[in-house]
C-alpha cells in the first residue's frame, strides 16, 4: 500500500503539464496501471509533441525518379568496411549487377542502380564532409533498365545461407544508421532474442516512406518477417506505428498470416518515439541497460522499409540498388515520395522535384536528426531516407543565443532522462570527463530535443555531440596506446 | 533545365526550433504581474506607481550602465531587468521614499545578479537581495506602511515617498500594522476574505492574493512556471501551520490565514519560481517548494520578525544547487 501512494506521488509530481503535450501519457499510464483506456496508444514519459507537417506527402504514392546522367556510388555507404569493386573503368554494367563485393564481415555488397560504363573510380564527396572512394557509372540514356537477378533465397533455406544472401545484397539497415542487417541479425552466442519488433514508427516531421511502403507493400513486408522469424528464432514480431498513420494499421492488420504470431501495435504520436531504445520501453517496459543492446533484453529491432527490403529482394536474389525516400519541406515544388536509385546526385533529385528560388538550407534524412547538405553533388546513399529543403523563411541561422536560464525545459523532454543543461554548461567548460561519469554524456542518442525546446537558443546538441565525439577519440587513442605498449 | 546552384546554410541538427525565447518568456511574466500591479496602484494610488515606476527604471538604467561600464553589449533587451524591477517594486512598503527603491534597485541589479555574471548566474533572486539589503539598512522604513485605499490617494502622494536623498522620510499616513504583525504582537485576525481580496494593508503586490494566483495560474497554463514550486511551499505552510493550529489554536494562527496573508503568495507563485535560482529537475523543485514553505512558518511562528517569506526564498536558493546535485533524473539503462 505505502508503494502504491508513493507512486501515485511520484506520478503527479513527474507529471510535466497540466495541459495539452502529455494527456496522452496520462492516459497511457492509467492503462498500464489500471486498464482504464485500453484502446489509447502506449507511449513513453517525457519526448516532444511536434507539428508532423506529413500531410504534403503522406498520401501520394511512392513513384519511380528519373535516373541522373552521372551516378557516383561510394563504396562505404554503410557502419564498417568499404566494399572492393569488381568491376573496371570502361566496363559495360546492367542494372542490378554487382559492383563491388563485401569486404570482410562487417561490410555489404553494391549493385548498379543503373544500366550504363563505369567511368571512373575515385574519390567522391559524402554528407560527412570528407571523400570517399566510389564509382562514378554513366547511364545509357537508351537502355531498357531492367533488372538482373541472382541466385533466390527463399525463406526455408538455412540461417547460415540467409545471412550470407542479405549481405550479398547488400542490406543494411534503412532508418538512417545504415548497419549492415546481417551483422545486427547474427544473434551471438548465449543470447536469444524473444520478440521481433518491425520500426513503423516514422516519428521525424516530414517524412513518409515508411508509411507509404506499409500501404503499399505489406505483402513484402510479411515476407521480410518470415525470413526474420526464422532467423531470430523468435516466437513472435510486433508491428509498431504511430497512431497518425491508422491507414497502415489497418492495411497490415489485413495483410497479417494466420501461420505466424505477428500483431499490429498503435504507438501514440510523440518524437522520438521511433528510437529503438525508446520503443522498446515503450512497448515492453524494458529498458536496456546502459553500454548493451537490445539483444540484452531479447528483443532485435528492425526498421520497416528494411524488411519490406528483404522481402522484395532476397526471394529474387536482387540487391539494393534504390530505395523509397521522401523529398519534402517548404522549398520543394513537388513534394513526394519517390523510389530513387542509389548515387543519384541531390542536385539531380532537387532539379527533377523543382525548388523554389529562395532554397536556404537541405538536409539528408529528417529535420530533427538529418544531416546539412554542403554540397548539392553528394549522392544518395542507402540510409537516406528524406530529402528536406527549407526557404530563407523557415530557416534561421543566426538566432540570438541568450545564457542558460535553468528553465528545465530540456531536462522535461530528453527522453533518456539525462540533464542536458548541466551537460551544455559543462561542454562549454570542456570538462568533458565530468559528463560522463556524473552526467551520462555517452547515453545521449542526439534525438535533439533538448536543442529544439531551448528558449535560449543555446546549440546544446551540437555541445553534446562535440563532447561525445571528443571523449571517444581519447578512448580510441588510449586503447591503440596500450595496444602498441 | 537550369543548373541549380546555391549557397546553403549549413546547420547542426536540429533543423527546427520551437517558438519559445527568453524574452518573450520575460514579456509573458509581466503580463501575468499586470492585473496585481493594477489592483497596486487602485489601492495605494500615485505612491505605489512611483515606486514600481521607480523601481523597474532603476534597475534597467543599472543593468544598462553597468554593460557600458565592463564594455559588453547592454542585455536590457533580455527583459530579465524588467521583471526584477517589477517583483522587487511589488516587494517594497508603498509609502518608502523614491531614494531609497532607487539604491536598493541598484543593489538589487548590481550585487544580486551583475558581478555573478549577469542573466542565467544569479545564485540568489536579485529583486530579493535588493529587498533584503533596505530591510537591513532602513529596518524603520521598510516596516512603515501607509493605509491602503486611503481618500486621497490620487490626489497627493505620501510626504514620505519624495523624501530627499539620504534624509529620513516623515510619515503622514500610516496605518496599523500588516495583518502578520497584528496577529504576531496583537494576537488579533484578519478576515480571510478581506485578506484574498487584498483590502489590508502591506507591501506594493502583496494585497490581493487572488489575482496573484490568476497572474500564476497563466504562467504555469503557458508553461513557463514550474508548479511543483508554489504546490510543495503551499503544500508544506497548509500541513505545517495546520498541525500546530490543531495543537494550539489560539496562539498559533489558521493554515487559511497564513496562506493569504503578507508575501506568501507573490512570494511562492513569483520569487520561489525564478527559474534561475530555483532547481532544474521536477523532484528537485516539490523538494525546494516543501523547504520554503517549512521555513515560511518556521520564521513566522517562532522569530523575531511577523514576516519570513523572503528569507526563506533566499535561504531557499541557496541551498537550490545542493538540491540540483542531490537530485538528478535517473538515466534510461542506468541503475
Amino acid at each position: 500500500m505505502w508503494k502504491n501512494g508513493f507512486n501515485v506521488v511520484r506520478n503527479l509530481i513527474e507529471w510535466r503539464s497540466w495541459f495539452g503535450n502529455d494527456s496522452q501519457a496520462l492516459l497511457a499510464d492509467q492503462s498500464a496501471h489500471g486498464g482504464l483506456h485500453r484502446h489509447q496508444p502506449k507511449t513513453f514519459a517525457h519526448g516532444l509533441v511536434l507539428a508532423d507537417c506529413k500531410a504534403a506527402t503522406a498520401s501520394l504514392p511512392i513513384r519511380q525518379f528519373p535516373f541522373a546522367p552521372v551516378m557516383s556510388i561510394p563504396l562505404r555507404q554503410h557502419i564498417g568496411k568499404a566494399a572492393l569493386p569488381v568491376v573496371q573503368p570502361g566496363q559495360e554494367v546492367n542494372r542490378g549487377q554487382l559492383l563491388a563485393k563485401p569486404d570482410g564481415f562487417l561490410s555489404v555488397a553494391m549493385h548498379a542502380p543503373v544500366s550504363g560504363i563505369v567511368k571512373k573510380i575515385d574519390w567522391m564527396p559524402t554528407i560527412q564532409g570528407n571523400m570517399e572512394q566510389g564509382i562514378y557509372l554513366q547511364t545509357y540514356p537508351a537502355a531498357t533498365q531492367e533488372v538482373i537477378e541472382g541466385v533466390p533465397c527463399l525463406p526455408t533455406a538455412p540461417v547460415k545461407q540467409m545471412l550470407e544472401a542479405m549481405q550479398n545484397a547488400g542490406i543494411v539497415g534503412l532508418g538512417g544508421a545504415a548497419f549492415p542487417s546481417h551483422v545486427k541479425l547474427t544473434i551471438p552466442e548465449g543470447k536469444f532474442v524473444d520478440t521481433l519488433l518491425i520500426n513503423g514508427v516514422e516519428c521525424e516531421p516530414y517524412l513518409t516512406t515508411d508509411h507509404r511502403v506499409m500501404l503499399e507493400q505489406s505483402a513484402d513486408i510479411i515476407l521480410g518477417i518470415r525470413y526474420l522469424l526464422r532467423i531470430t528464432g523468435a516466437q513472435q514480431a510486433i508491428i509498431a506505428i504511430e497512431a497518425n498513420k491508422l491507414d497502415a494499421v489497418e492495411t497490415l492488420q489485413n495483410a497479417l498470416p494466420d501461420d505466424m504470431s505477428i500483431r499490429v501495435q498503435v504507438v501514440a504520436v510523440k518524437y522520438p518515439q521511433g528510437a529503438e531504445k525508446i520503443l522498446i520501453k515503450t512497448l515492453f517496459k524494458r529498458e536496456i541497460p546502459a553500454g548493451k543492446h537490445a539483444i540484452d533484453v531479447h528483443v532485435l529491432g528492425v526498421n520497416v522499409a528494411t524488411t519490406a527490403e528483404i522481402g522484395r529482394l532476397l526471394p529474387h536474389g536482387r540487391g539494393i540498388q534504390e530505395r523509397v525516400i521522401t523529398i519534402s519541406g517548404p522549398a520543394v515544388k513537388r513534394p513526394g515520395n519517390y523510389r530513387i536509385a542509389i548515387g543519384t546526385p541531390v542536385r539531380f533529385a532537387l532539379e527533377q522535384v523543382g525548388v523554389a528560388d529562395d532554397l536556404a538550407e537541405v538536409f539528408l534524412g529528417g529535420p530533427m536528426m538529418g544531416q546539412a547538405v554542403s554540397h548539392l553533388d553528394i549522392p544518395i546513399t542507402k540510409g537516406v531516407s528524406g530529402i528536406i529543403a527549407l526557404t530563407t523563411a523557415d530557416a534561421h541561422p543566426d538566432q540570438k543565443i541568450y545564457p542558460c536560464i535553468h528553465c528545465g525545459g530540456c531536462v522535461s523532454v530528453c527522453p533518456m532522462f539525462l540533464n542536458p543543461s548541466q551537460l551544455g554548461l559543462l561542454a562549454k567548460q570542456q570538462n568533458y570527463a565530468r559528463m560522463v561519469t556524473e552526467f551520462n554524456l555517452l547515453e545521449c542518442f542526439e534525438c535533439g530535443a533538448c536543442d529544439y525546446v531551448c528558449p535560449s537558443h543555446i546549440p546544446l546538441l551540437q555541445y553534446i555531440r562535440v563532447a561525445k565525439q571528443s571523449v571517444k577519440k581519447q578512448r580510441r587513442n588510449a586503447s591503440s596506446r596500450e595496444a602498441t605498449e | 533545365m537550369k543548373r541549380l546552384s546555391k549557397t546553403l546554410n549549413i546547420q547542426s541538427s536540429p533543423h527546427l526550433h520551437s517558438q519559445a525565447r527568453v524574452d518573450k518568456m520575460m514579456l509573458h511574466v509581466v503580463l501575468a504581474l499586470l492585473p496585481t500591479v493594477g489592483f497596486a496602484i487602485y489601492a495605494f494610488g500615485w505612491a505605489a506607481l512611483f515606486v514600481l515606476v521607480s523601481a523597474i527604471l532603476s534597475c534597467l538604467l543599472t543593468e544598462h550602465l553597468l554593460c557600458q561600464f565592463s564594455k559588453q553589449t547592454t542585455t536590457v533587451s533580455d527583459g530579465s531587468a524588467v521583471v526584477t524591477g517589477l517583483i522587487y517594486g511589488l516587494t517594497l512598503p508603498p509609502g518608502l521614499a523614491l531614494w531609497m527603491v532607487v539604491l536598493g534597485g541598484m543593489i538589487a541589479i548590481g550585487l544580486g545578479k551583475f558581478i555573478f555574471g549577469g542573466l542565467g548566474c544569479n545564485p540568489f533572486n536579485p529583486a530579493l537581495v535588493g529587498r533584503a539589503f533596505l530591510q537591513a539598512t532602513f529596518p524603520l522604513a521598510m516596516t512603515s506602511w501607509i493605509t491602503a485605499f486611503h481618500a486621497d490617494r490620487f490626489t497627493t502622494l505620501p510626504a514620505s515617498t519624495l523624501a530627499f536623498p539620504f534624509t529620513t522620510p516623515n510619515y503622514d499616513q500610516l496605518s496599523g500594522a500588516t495583518p502578520l504583525a497584528a496577529y504576531k504582537f496583537d494576537h488579533v485576525a484578519t478576515d480571510t476574505m478581506d485578506l484574498a481580496f487584498g483590502l489590508t494593508t502591506g507591501s506594493v503586490g502583496e494585497s490581493c492574493a487572488v489575482l496573484i494566483l490568476l497572474g500564476g495560474i497563466y504562467l504555469i497554463w503557458r508553461k513557463m512556471m514550474n508548479w511543483r514550486i508554489p504546490a510543495g511551499i503551499f503544500l508544506a505552510v497548509l500541513l505545517l501551520s495546520g498541525l500546530f493550529h490543531w495543537l494550539d489554536p489560539v496562539r498559533y494562527p489558521s493554515p487559511i490565514f497564513m496562506l493569504f496573508s503578507g508575501g506568501l503568495m507573490l512570494g511562492a507563485m513569483f520569487m520561489a519560481t525564478d527559474m534561475v535560482s530555483a532547481p532544474i529537475t521536477a523532484w528537485g523543485c516539490f523538494v525546494y517548494g516543501l523547504f520554503i514553505g517549512i521555513l515560511v512558518v518556521v520564521i513566522r511562528l517562532w522569530a523575531g520578525m511577523p514576516e519570513g517569506v523572503m528569507y526563506a526564498i533566499l535561504l531557499g536558493n541557496a541551498v537550490a544547487p545542493y538540491i540540483d546535485r542531490l537530485i538528478q533524473p535517473r538515466a534510461y539503462g542506468k541503475p
